[in-house]
């Protein structure tokens, strides 16, 4: 058994079992922690591919800025421990919002069908990988960042932009989620901001706070 | 399956390079940590001088003992942990963020290629991991040691604790960008991402008395990373995790004893490597007038040193931002100005191809 064998079985290895901890806490926090060991396993396996550039940018980009905004907001919401004792037995009881979360059977279904159909893929690609041999890819193009770059705005262009448009579309669309409503005191006119609600709504003809109880051919 | 034993037989023959290496490293460590006590000695020499006062002058001649005494204090005093804590992370959080300021430094070269006065064969080069991606490894242990922050925080189950991780976070995401792009204008300059390249892309001056070095070619860009710097290390002003005067002692503030140490460490070890990649990266590195190339290391020392005093300066001349001009100054200010500065760069790199 070769160093570098041995190397990728303990890196492989530490990959898979983290990340099947990472679904199996209960405490978000440890969720993340173990992903994030994951993710150090993984760019273990990169060094090993002979592309330190690809290890030392997955752990940068993930381990060290998407993880850092996963731990904020969990720490931020405080998140409760996922307790699956009480929600099994609220579920039975039919009370509790979340043990009627978990019954739903069709997310469930869903996510089932997913599940398969993610382990139908992986196993297809694996199949196809081993008959097809080694890849085209590595060499060069790999572990040189100037070749990297350079098919990374070449050859795969088209993928960089498209990907860079999507980013920006859900960018915009956090922001105008997370957006405060500010508009709506203004609508409401001279009645001022304290009555910012009610004399928001109620330049909907018929939906206002009276409308439903007055009759409508009462004048 | 010969020629594999034979390669691990060679990797595994001691050779006076080898016991080379592992002395250099050895030194680093222990570098490291005595930079630390001197740091912790001249940052309150200075301070006291700021404010007109003598500091600590009791132990030893003028108080240069005072660091030993106040490591034998820390040792001597029970470590506590808060009953509500979480008991694995809350040992954890501070080992990590030892580790990840030591593990920095470990790509920073800090000397040209030197055979110890003939002593060894072939030279060796004043890093300890020779690595060609030295810049984005630097980058990549800064964007981890934030964990040992944020986990303290959240681990010590304590109110100011949480507030403290949840600044560092929000603090340290925010700079980091400026911080790289400040990196990436060098890089486009020195088109290497290694640092013994980069300091050696700097050797030499213009005219003859102006030293190639980047920061006059990039003035804006050393401004950003010094900046930028300061921020990731939690130092004031821009010491947010730690606002002694609104959260206690921010993440640390149920630590005791050595875990306390570990972060103070951690602390000064950080502005040791911030300084230490602002000389290779912008004041040339070990480059410098009089002194041979063998020597190097004394210039890289000085300049260290006189960033050092820049820190500790800052820290006791300017106030505490409030936190959302901290915020506001790194979104609003910082990052447009780094990103026109990369813009700029690449685009003098490309028109007169530097």
């Amino acid at each position: 058994l070769g160093s570098e064998t041995a190397l990728f079985y303990l890196f492989g290895t530490a990959a898979v079992v983290a990340s099947l901890l990472v679904i199996g806490q209960r405490n978000p926090i440890y969720s993340v922690l173990l992903l994030i060991a994951s993710f150090g396993a993984l760019s273990g396996l990169y060094v090993l591919l002979d592309a330190p550039f690809v290890a030392v940018v997955q752990i940068i980009v993930y381990a060290g800025a998407i993880m850092v905004l996963f731990l904020f907001v969990v720490m931020l919401l405080n998140a409760p421990h996922e307790d699956t004792e009480y929600d099994e037995q609220s579920a039975g009881r039919g009370i509790g919002v979340r043990g009627a979360i978990v019954t739903r059977p069709g997310p469930r279904r869903f996510g089932a069908a997913l599940a398969v159909a993610l382990v139908v893929e992986l196993v297809w690609t694996l199949r196809r990988s081993a008959s097809a041999g080694e890849t085209a890819i590595g060499g060069d193009a790999v572990s040189s960042v100037r070749a990297l770059g350079r098919s990374l705005f070449t050859d795969y262009g088209l993928a960089f932009e498209v990907t860079s448009v999507l980013i920006l579309v859900a960018m915009v669309g956090a922001v105008t989620l997370a957006r405060r409503e500010r508009v709506a005191p203004r609508i409401g006119g001279p009645s001022g901001p304290a009555a910012g609600r009610s004399g928001g709504v109620s330049i909907l003809p018929g939906v206002g706070g009276g409308g439903a109880s007055t009759p409508p051919g009462a004048e | 399956l010969a020629g594999h034993a034979q390669r691990r037989g060679i990797a595994l023959t001691v050779t006076p390079f080898l016991i080379a290496q592992i002395v250099l490293t050895l030194c680093v460590f222990v570098a490291l940590l005595s930079s630390a006590a001197v740091m912790v000695y001249v940052e309150r020499k200075v301070a006291a001088r700021l404010q007109q006062r003598f500091g600590p002058y009791r132990v030893g001649p003028r108080g240069l003992f005072q660091p030993f005494a106040d490591v034998l204090k820390l040792m001597f005093k029970e470590e506590l942990r808060p009953g509500a804590a979480d008991p694995l992370l809350f040992a954890l959080a501070p080992v990590i963020a030892a580790t990840a300021a030591f593990a920095a430094f470990a790509v920073v070269p800090f000397g040209a290629d030197t055979t110890l006065f003939g002593l060894l064969k072939e030279p060796l080069r004043l890093q300890v991991a020779d690595v060609n991606v030295a810049v984005l490894v630097i980058f990549a242990i800064a964007s981890m040691s934030v964990y040992g922050i944020v986990l303290a925080g959240w681990s010590s189950n304590s109110k100011y604790s949480l507030l403290g991780g949840l600044r560092a976070s929000a603090q340290m995401i925010s700079y980091e960008l400026s911080y790289g792009l400040a990196l990436a204008s060098v890089l486009l300059m020195a088109n290497s991402l290694s640092l013994a390249d980069i300091v050696n892309g700097q050797a030499g001056s213009w005219f003859g008395f102006i030293p190639r070095w980047f920061v006059f070619v990039q003035p804006l860009g050393f401004l950003i990373y010094m900046i930028a710097g300061i921020a990731e290390t939690n130092r004031a002003p821009f010491d947010f995790p730690e606002a002694e005067q609104e959260l206690v002692a921010g993440y640390h503030t149920e630590y005791s004893s050595m875990s306390f140490a570990m972060f103070f460490l951690a602390e000064y070890i950080n502005m040791v490597t911030v300084s230490a990649v602002a000389t290779d990266l912008f004041l040339g590195g070990w480059h410098g007038p009089l002194l041979p190339e063998s020597l190097g290391w004394i210039w890289f020392l000085l300049k260290v040193s006189a960033i050092l005093f820049f820190y500790v300066w800052m820290r006791w001349t300017l106030p505490r931002f409030r936190y959302d001009q901290l915020m506001g100054f790194g979104w609003k200010v910082l990052l447009p100005l780094a990103v026109v500065n990369l813009l700029a760069t690449a685009a003098g790199v490309l028109y007169f191809g530097i």
